[in-house]
């Protein structure tokens, strides 16, 4: 729990703000800008203003893209060491009420429909434990009957003790709704605009709750009222023009930095990849491998402290280069079906079966440990547990397994076990 | 390591015979970050409680405490992550029940961006974790009147910082500093900002009683020799303070006097 009410004030929130801001003075400078403003950009090693970014989104900045990457790498390792933090989504349900015509999910798409019983989220989480992760995404499809509120607390309470790290991907909820999840120990909050362009996302969510662009908005502003200490937000690249996307995604970043600055701020990138229902991205929508490179290296510079986030999405030789330039968190061996970690075979590291009812199909399939022995290799050290159940429950509600030391109200009275072998200190 | 100091650095009732204190994050892996401690030879070594399996279990995913040895330094937990007192009191109780010394690095800092601590919670959880007997030595912002404060509510020392945390910018803070350590009646660790050896000898000749460094040993390409020059560099600045730092002048000034003919 935060340490004071917070307040959003509707004069504040983001859906507000964007309207005032010269977004379209921006987007010409990110394709127009001169190669000599550009490079002065670059020689100063970080992006000050939103002038800045859009110039080294510019063609004009193509050319410049080792140098962008080498800017970024060295602000990246500067500030997050030479660390990468893994994580791996959890999907609980592919039910959805909303109809988005680039999502696998979509509501009319003929595809089996299962949303897990909490019992078996459980065992996904066990298995995802014993292959290293401490920290998971839970993802839902947004359906009010199946993925209700008591249900995914129900699913938080019983993965914590595997876990101690949970981020929600669902539906955008009430503040007040987002209480409860909160109170069950959900620490994340993920939610992607997928497209800043409110006429292309009129046209790409045209039922169900989704089609509402201020509300999606605004969610991360709702989560953080709620108590969530970490957000994330990101645009989906392939529906709309990328220098649009990025220069929205990084006002909203900035934004958020200053209207939630106690909280931890996340971006991700992710481009379309392949799903039931067909959606084809139309050619001048497509973000090249050299531009998401260009895009991710330019928020490094414009927001030096946020995480970046790299999903299996993208196929594994550019997350091999990627993971050194500024990404900080990625997954690993995901599956994005409900019950998908139950249907491996781990020697082989292939599905049992025909996999039906995927949001979208993975790209990089190698199983977490190459992932993670590729970091190595690469002098990253792969950080799997980087959150304390303590820190976001209060012991009484520790699961049984974890230390709860009972009297740790007080542990002066305490004579704790030497578990570790290391000397208490004298007085 | 050439030891010059003659006055050993004593904190929470222990004698240190090294004024380098290391911040164990950042490394490109466990072994280096081993290996570096175990070259430069700090008083202690700060590892976040959040990345340790405190469970006893010593799993392989979280086993950043396999890699410390504390019959070499002193493992002193912290509690990076904590946004509030409570978490961090948590915290810090969770470290002593799973058998970590009763000693905490107190850090809260809600805002992830410059990680700059809290100092209201700070003070608070100081309170809490001294009254039961905790050794707590508060990460704060370099404000003098704070630092008062926390010694009045027991704390063992206190840890302004230079500049914010992994900034490299030095003692940025350097006057109020100054103040914290004329006024302070437990040991004054420099913490966090410091970049280069000549920072660290800095700190030690304003008379700061130990230094925190974690980012310039870490992120450097060769961390064990970076790690031996700010040893180095601690020793030195503390030898010049305990034998006296001469007043800097603008003129030149004879080394045999003009006068000495007249007898």
């Amino acid at each position: 729990m935060r340490n004071a009410e917070h307040r959003i004030s509707a004069m504040t929130t983001f859906s507000a703000i964007l309207p005032t801001l010269p977004l379209e003075r921006w987007i010409e400078r990110s394709r127009t800008a001169r190669e000599d403003e550009a490079v002065a950009v670059l020689k100063n090693g970080r992006a000050r203003t939103m002038e800045d970014f859009c110039a080294l989104l510019s063609p004009a900045a193509a050319p410049h893209l080792e140098e962008l990457a080498a800017q970024s790498q060295k602000l990246t390792r500067h500030f997050f060491g030479n660390t990468i933090r893994l994580f791996a989504p959890l999907y609980l349900s592919n039910e959805c009420v909303n109809v988005c015509k680039y999502c696998g999910f979509s509501r009319h798409n003929a595809i089996p429909r299962i949303t897990l019983p909490a019992a078996k989220v459980e065992d996904e989480t066990r298995l995802l434990a014993g292959r290293g992760f401490r920290s998971l995404l839970i993802v839902a499809g947004e359906h009010p009957k199946y993925v209700a509120n008591g249900y995914v607390a129900e699913c938080i309470r019983r993965c914590l003790p595997l876990t101690p790290q949970i981020a929600l991907e669902l539906g955008p909820l009430e503040t007040a709704e987002y209480a409860p999840l909160v109170a069950a120990g959900a620490e994340g909050l993920v939610v992607y605009q997928e497209t800043y362009h409110e006429p292309t996302y009129r046209e790409m969510h045209t039922a169900g709750p989704k089609k509402h662009y201020a509300w999606r908005l605004d969610t991360p502003e709702r989560g953080h009222a709620a108590g969530f200490r970490r957000l994330g937000i990101g645009a989906l690249f392939g529906l709309h023009d990328w220098r649009f996307e990025a220069v929205a995604l990084a006002a909203h970043g900035r934004h958020l930095l200053k209207h939630c600055w106690n909280s931890y701020l996340t971006l991700a990138l992710p481009r379309l990849r392949p799903a039931a229902g067909g959606f084809n991205v139309a050619p001048e929508n497509v973000l090249a491998d050299r531009e998401l490179v260009q895009i991710m290296c330019a928020l490094r510079l414009l927001l030096p402290t946020a995480g970046l986030v790299l999903s299996t999405r993208e196929p594994a030789n550019l997350r091999d280069g990627l993971c050194t330039l500024g990404v900080t968190h990625m997954s690993a061996g995901s599956s994005t079906e409900p019950g998908g970690y139950s249907h491996f075979d781990e020697s082989q590291w292939t599905p049992t079966r025909v996999q039906p009812g995927e949001q979208f199909h993975i790209a990089d399939e190698r199983p977490p440990q190459v992932v993670a022995a590729m970091l190595k290799r690469r002098g990253l050290d792969p950080v799997w547990k980087d959150h304390d159940l303590a820190l976001t429950r209060p012991p009484q509600d520790w699961p049984a397994g974890t230390v709860t030391a009972t009297s740790l109200e007080d542990v002066t009275s305490q004579t704790a076990p030497l578990q570790f072998g290391l000397p208490r200190a004298k007085h | 390591m050439p030891t010059l100091s003659t006055q050993p650095l004593v904190l929470g009732g222990r004698t240190f015979a090294s004024r380098l204190f290391v911040g164990t994050g950042k490394f490109s892996s466990p072994q280096l970050m081993k290996e570096t401690l175990a070259a430069c030879r700090p008083a202690l070594a700060t590892v976040a409680l959040k990345r340790a399996d405190l469970s006893g279990k010593h799993d392989p995913f979280a086993d950043i405490l396999d890699y410390l040895e504390p019959d070499k330094y002193l493992v002193l937990p912290n509690t990076a992550g904590a946004m509030n007192a409570d978490e961090a009191v948590r915290l810090a109780r969770l470290g002593a029940a799973a058998g970590l010394p009763k000693w905490v690095k107190l850090e809260i800092h809600p805002d992830p961006n410059y990680l700059l601590p809290d100092p209201i919670e700070t003070l608070r959880a100081a309170e809490i974790l001294a009254r039961e007997g905790f050794v707590v030595l508060p990460y704060i912002n370099a404000d003098p009147v704070l630092a008062l404060r926390l010694q009045d509510v027991g704390c063992a020392a206190v840890m302004p910082l230079g500049a914010p945390i992994g900034s490299n910018r030095g003692l940025e803070t350097r006057a109020q500093i100054a103040i914290i350590i004329e006024q302070a009646r437990v040991p004054v660790v420099v913490d966090a900002g410091i970049g280069r050896p000549s920072h660290a000898a800095e700190a030690m000749e304003m008379g700061a009683d130990a230094v925190l460094v974690n980012t310039a040993i870490a992120v450097s390409p060769d961390p064990v020799r970076a790690a031996l020059a700010f040893a180095l560099a601690v020793e030195a600045g503390r030898a010049a303070y305990e034998t006296g730092l001469p007043a800097a002048g603008h003129r030149a000034e004879a080394t045999s006097p003009l006068t000495a003919f007249l007898g």
